[in-house]
């Protein structure tokens, strides 16, 4: 069973909730899809760690076939290439990876070599199995972390796997929720949450997902611009969590708030009980 | 015009709570909203006016036309993006498609072509009184997020009159859109909070900023939630050279005031004050470049 | 020798455009002949690497010489593989810095700005 967790705004407690339910519900596996902010990571500090780095494949010419007739110069349509005083220069960080110049060249001169732009991690914390996206610092964009991410999850055959999505709703958050069976949504009581919270729900409806709501950091009282937006909408709510000062301590701790305390065990394992009777429907 | 972008790094925050009522306080001219993905500035800003609309084009993605298709999967066998999903007809997925064109170029028959995609639209509202606002939104699912935040910023330039200061609230994260809102700004401004994940995204979008040579100052939103680790990044900042520009207590009277649509300077509150205090700190720094 | 300009329009006595990367187009002054062509920058509309693309047009034309007020490290990495030499524009309309040029007035563009996508491998 694969359930992504996600939020469109980001610090709503996605990580919060997708660490504390992949530690409840043992043995389980968590994702930390978020590479270029991963914090997961930090509540389970992992032992046992195995860095795979990621890469991606970029051109380069030899300089004593090449013969300067810029057919990839033209082709690339990111204007990764350009040829000047004899050279072929490559814009590593420009470069999509396609392989098309190297495909295309007359004479064969393109190769393509490895460049290294993130790595996956891989961990383990008693019952729990971790895996955590990197993105190295100054990279533009973390889809080539995310998709070994993937491929290493698909291959793994764990029973219980969560996925720790990106905030927003682009490109990077829709290959996180991809393979995912089911996906949590996750709010907090303001407008911006509730603005976020419409934009995902398009997002898993576009991909087919069935979702439900955790409508977090609840203020006691208080009216929930998400809430009245899941019940406008008629959606379904898996949770409500409170705001909570203890909680917030561990938290910000990175303390395992089902691993320190009974009680938020029990609401973490409700919340958990509640995906899978959803997902059996 | 002196520009000051808003970053976290991390998400929630309170970076788009703290633009807005620093764009109140300075009543900035122009300011703009870069976090494309998801914009949130507007919800509170209340400007009235016209709203300029235009669509943003990002790479053209290929497009099989299924008459001339005659399913012999090159274009399967070379894309490296998943785009191309076959069946019945054969077709690609705009998602994931990234606008290489090596389909195109490859197809033995010429039935795949580059057909112009609308990644997003920009946004520009214009205020009589407030001054200018410019913003976008992604289409869902796209990348190129940082040519369109370049967009939103030359927007907000070229619309911008005789303003002194403009302000921006970019977005989460430290990939291309982030970076593409560093280029050519003055000042940033770091809001973090006092967690072991704030702390952690504090320092990677640090290092992606000192990158890019800019002016940083950081300051703690709901400090007193762990003051332990306000302290500790108070410390840091030390520790590192940049200058600290205040505290901001959390304040649940906030979260009410901002859920009415108003920013936290049009309504006394504690975090208000501490905000305040904050945008004269990173002004001074400001006004002594 | 060939002087290259980004400028906004077609005319000598136009203004020169501010950004290289996404000028509308660029004239070329021959000393020789001393009149100017005009071409369309293929890179103006370009999503990305609009510098790069700009810089291989640049080269494309057989310019030696660039006058323009700014230049991004992705283009000037291009440029640089051709000894193609950079001076800073001056105020004034593209006719003014040419001249300006061969009177020996304009110095050398020495500060390249950062683009949104960092360096070459």
């Amino acid at each position: 069973m694969k359930i992504a967790v996600l939020s469109g705004k980001g610090g709503t407690g996605k990580t919060m909730l997708s660490v504390n339910l992949a530690a409840v519900a043992t043995p389980s596996t968590y994702v930390d899809c978020d590479v270029e902010e991963p914090n997961g990571y930090l509540f389970f500090k992992p032992e046992d760690v195995r860095p795979e780095i990621v890469s991606v494949l970029v051109p380069s010419a030899d300089p004593n076939i090449c013969n300067g007739c810029k057919e990839c110069v033209r082709f690339c349509k990111f204007h990764a290439l350009a040829h000047s005083g004899e050279h072929l220069i490559v814009f590593e960080d420009v470069c999509h990876s396609c392989g098309g110049c190297s495909l295309i060249c007359p004479l064969n001169a393109i190769t393509e070599h490895p460049r290294t732009v993130g790595v996956v991690e891989s961990g383990r914390s008693g019952e729990v199995t971790i895996h955590t996206g990197r993105m190295n610092v100054g990279e533009a964009a973390g889809l080539p972390i995310i998709r070994k991410l993937m491929k290493k999850i698909s291959e793994s055959g764990q029973e219980r796997i969560f996925i720790d999505c990106p905030p927003g709703s682009s490109c990077t958050v829709m290959e996180s929720i991809r393979d995912a069976e089911f996906c949590v949504l996750v709010s907090e009581p303001t407008i911006f949450g509730a603005h976020n919270l419409e934009m995902i729900v398009e997002l898993v409806r576009t991909f087919d997902k069935p979702f439900g709501v955790i409508l977090n950091k609840r203020l006691d009282g208080e009216k929930d611009p998400s809430e009245e937006y899941c019940h406008r909408n008629c959606l379904p709510i898996l949770g409500k969590i409170p705001f909570d000062h203890e909680l917030g301590i561990l938290n910000s701790e990175g303390k395992i708030a089902s691993r320190e305390n009974g009680r938020f065990f029990q609401m973490f394992k409700d919340i958990y009980d509640h995906i899978t009777e959803c997902v059996s429907i | 015009m002196k520009q000051l972008l808003i970053l976290s790094g991390k998400g929630g925050t309170g970076k788009t709570t703290l633009a807005s009522a620093i764009i109140r306080l300075s009543e900035a001219k122009a300011c703009a909203d870069c976090d494309v993905d998801a914009p949130n500035l507007h919800l509170v800003m209340d400007y009235k006016g016209e709203t300029e609309r235009k669509d943003y084009y990002g790479l053209p993605k290929a497009f099989i036309d299924a008459g001339l298709c005659t399913h012999c999967g090159s274009c399967l066998e070379i894309c490296r993006f998943e785009a191309v999903i076959s069946g019945k007809k054969m077709h690609i997925d705009p998602r994931a498609c990234e606008g290489c064109g090596l389909c195109e170029r490859i197809c033995p028959v010429g039935a795949i072509e580059m057909h112009p995609s609308v990644a997003g639209e920009l946004r520009l509202l214009s205020d009589p009184e407030k001054g200018i606002f410019s913003t976008a939104q992604l289409k869902m699912g796209n990348g190129t997020t940082g040519l369109l935040v370049t967009e939103v910023k030359k927007q907000m330039i070229k619309a911008s009159d005789n303003a002194s200061l403009a302000v921006i609230d970019g977005s989460p994260g430290i990939g291309c859109p982030v970076i593409a809102s560093i280029t050519g700004v003055d000042m940033i401004l770091i809001v973090t909070e006092p967690s072991l994940s704030g702390i952690s995204d504090m320092d990677r979008i640090l290092d992606t900023a000192r990158r890019l040579g800019s002016d940083i100052t950081v300051c703690v939103n709901k400090a007193d939630t762990n003051q332990k680790m306000t302290e500790q990044i108070r410390d840091r900042c030390l520790q590192m050279d940049v200058p600290y520009t205040g505290e901001i207590p959390f304040d649940p009277e906030a979260v009410r005031i901002v859920n009415k649509g108003l920013t936290l300077a049009d309504e006394k509150c504690p975090a208000g004050d501490a905000i305040r205090s904050v945008f004269e700190n990173v002004m001074n720094i400001m006004n002594r470049r | 020798m060939k002087i290259i300009l980004p400028v906004e329009k077609e005319q000598e006595n136009t203004d020169i455009c501010q950004s290289l990367g996404r000028t509308p187009y660029f004239m070329l002054y021959d000393t020789n002949t001393g009149s100017s062509e005009f071409f369309q920058n293929p890179a103006s509309n370009s999503p990305s690497g609009a510098g790069i693309e700009a810089a291989q047009a640049i080269v494309d034309s057989g310019a030696n010489t660039l006058l323009t007020p700014r230049c991004g490290n992705n283009a000037y990495s291009v440029l640089k593989k051709t000894g193609i030499a950079v001076f800073r524009t001056i105020p004034g309309p593209a006719i003014s810095n040419i001249h300006a040029f061969l009177e020996g007035d304009l110095s050398e563009l020495d500060t390249i700005h950062e683009g949104r996508h960092h360096g070459e491998n």
